[in-house]
């Protein structure tokens, strides 16, 4: 499904299927450049029944290109939600249980403020002149979100990956609000291989002549081939040698040989193509370069004295953690540091190590280990939280 | 531990070893069990004694099992990753069946009553009689249902005996609590079976530690 014409691939906000919450003038997000964005928008989809006592609420925080679409079928592409596979009546994360708040970020483009978002005093898209974001705005953005919907606290934060760091940030600075917590390959800083390939992404879209500073919607047209380029490359990272492997090995495209050229003749450069041709559709330039950098900018020891321990310290929050062997953008050695500050404050923390091919995209994909363990954390979690009114 | 994935090694049959060491832990206390296994004991103490109950554990079919029915357990090495954990962040630390399996079973006791007020230590006694025949009359490694795993297999890397361990837990410095001798069929020995003869006829053995 076509979403949109190719010079403005971005959604019209306020006219996507899902819930909004306003922030006026005078409630601006604090964000930690010092700036403040006012007004702002949350765009949030919700899953499942809050209960009575309030005591249910799951957030569940998405990653770099994900959105407030979780579960269910997604409205605009009609694809199933980026993790329908966990979501759902009777999944690990049962919506006949709990109660799913899952919103975009500030900072995206899939109807919460970000790049495409009109700026009230000048009357044209902020593009290049929103203020940076960190994760921790995001997640500051979540909490006034909380706020809005009166609810005191959360039964569960998770999510993978730019999702996990959010959850760190929410168990580390609102230990009060989070019961448990579940932040899966993702890591406590972003590492300098990961700012490198971020950067690749970046100076791709900032070399595309139709970037014009990031304001290429006023000039009517999109840096798509600068941001294909981004996506192909981050794309890489996000599967396995073994996975690309196992896919395509050096399969050719359609052709019984190759070509003495610069066409796609192999597999894994048509499939890299398609990825990066079907992104621009659904994501904005600008908003990509902003969620990049708010993954570079994170380091949660640096608002802990710079010791990761300090940010856990004397937390009530039971955690899981969880790794795919084969993720070399967030490596189990990154979650096994996040592993060992819990185990320094003396955490509740359980650690799995999941085996797979799949490299970081894992947490997306079918993997019943993941599955079973979610399932687990969580049932266990619901017990000693005496969650038990939807039992027969 | 090697790079041996397989569960921490346990008798087959007989789990009589964890309902005494649930039995030598306080109701309410915080337990970490190290080489937790497919998660038994930490159910049990959980279960019965209303325990924080932790665990590590170096396979990860384990972990997995574990984390699955709800306990708290990481993945984790023994002979690494106890140095993590802070001084006395646990009322108790326990091995079952585990400390043989490590590398440097040293560091590893030592490391259990840093982060533990108290140590639960069992093992297999490599001086019961029947090892001692085995080895001394058919000049044979001992397999037996408490050693059930052949040689070139087993994980169990660093045998003792009752007398060995004893002098370890001198060497380092911890006090002998209580020690419990068990023979084949998990009954507890009494008398001086389980006394002065404890290191020739017991096939199993229960320490609590201090230090």
């Amino acid at each position: 499904m076509q979403m949109a014409s190719k010079s403005d691939p971005i959604v019209d906000a306020d006219t996507l299927p899902c819930d909004y919450a306003h922030f006026g003038e005078d409630t601006p997000l604090k964000l930690d450049s010092g700036m403040e964005l006012a007004p702002f928008t949350l765009a949030y989809q919700t899953y499942g029944t809050l209960n009575a006592d309030k005591s249910n609420a799951i957030i569940v925080c998405h990653a770099l290109t994900g959105d407030q679409f979780c579960a269910g079928v997604h409205p605009i592409t009609g694809k199933p939600g980026w993790w329908e596979m966990l979501i759902g009546p009777g999944k690990s994360v049962d919506t006949d249980k709990y109660f799913i708040i899952c919103a975009n970020v500030i900072g995206g483009c899939m109807g919460s403020t970000g790049p495409t978002t009109i700026n009230k005093a000048t009357g044209k898209p902020y593009g290049h002149s929103l203020p940076v974001i960190t994760i921790a705005d995001m997640v500051r953005a979540q909490v006034m979100l909380l706020d809005h919907l009166e609810i005191p606290d959360l039964f569960c934060v998770m999510g993978g990956s730019m999702g996990g760091m959010q959850v760190l940030d929410w168990a580390a600075k609102y230990t009060d609000r989070v019961f448990s917590a579940l932040p899966i390959a993702t890591a406590t800083k972003h590492s300098a291989q990961n700012i490198a390939f971020h950067e690749v992404g970046r100076q791709a879209v900032l070399a595309d002549p139709n970037w014009h500073g990031g304001d290429y919607g006023e000039h009517q047209t999109s840096p798509h081939k600068g941001l294909a380029v981004a996506r192909m490359a981050a794309h890489i990272t996000y599967l396995s040698e073994a996975a690309l492997h196992r896919k395509f090995g050096r399969n050719l495209q359609d052709r019984e040989a190759v070509t003495f050229g610069f066409d796609a003749d192999f597999q894994v450069e048509s499939y890299l193509r398609y990825q990066g041709s079907t992104f621009v559709d659904r994501f904005d330039a600008n908003s990509y370069l902003y969620l990049t950098r708010a993954m570079d900018y994170f380091d949660l020891a640096a608002d802990f004295d710079g010791q990761t321990v300090n940010a856990f310290a004397n937390t009530k929050t039971r955690f899981c953690i969880v790794s795919f062997t084969s993720d070399w953008l967030f490596p189990t050695s990154e979650n096994r540091q996040i592993v060992r500050a819990l185990n320094g404050a003396a955490a509740d923390v359980s650690f799995v190590e999941i085996e797979t091919d799949k490299g970081h995209d894992s947490f997306l994909l079918d993997v019943p280990e993941l599955f079973e363990t979610v399932t687990g954390f969580l049932n266990s979690a619901a017990r000693q939280r005496g969650l038990t009114s939807w039992a027969p | 531990m090697s790079e041996l994935s397989q569960l921490t090694p346990k008798p087959p049959r007989d789990r009589s070893d964890l309902q005494l060491i649930c039995n030598m832990v306080a109701e309410g206390s915080k337990v970490l069990d190290v080489g937790c296994g497919d998660g038994s004991l930490l159910k049990m103490l959980s279960d019965r004694k209303n325990v924080a109950a932790r665990g590590v554990e170096l396979s990860q079919a384990g972990v997995n099992r574990c984390v699955a029915q709800g306990l708290s357990v990481v993945q984790g090495d023994a002979d690494t990753d106890l140095e993590t954990y802070p001084n006395k962040s646990f009322d108790y630390v326990i091995m079952s069946h585990t400390i043989q399996a490590t590398d440097r079973p040293k560091v590893v006791l030592d490391e259990m009553l840093r982060i533990g007020r108290q140590g639960i230590v069992s093992f297999p006694n490599f001086a019961h009689w029947l090892v001692r025949y085995q080895i001394a009359m058919k000049g044979h490694m001992p397999l037996s249902e408490n050693l059930p795993i052949p040689w070139y297999e087993t994980p169990n890397v660093h045998f003792c005996s009752i007398k060995d361990f004893r002098g370890l837990a001198n060497e380092i410095g911890a006090t002998v609590e209580q020690e419990i001798a068990f023979d084949g069929e998990g009954r507890q020995l009494t008398g001086l079976r389980g006394g002065a003869m404890a290191n020739l006829m017991a096939e199993r053995a229960v320490f609590l530690l201090s230090k």
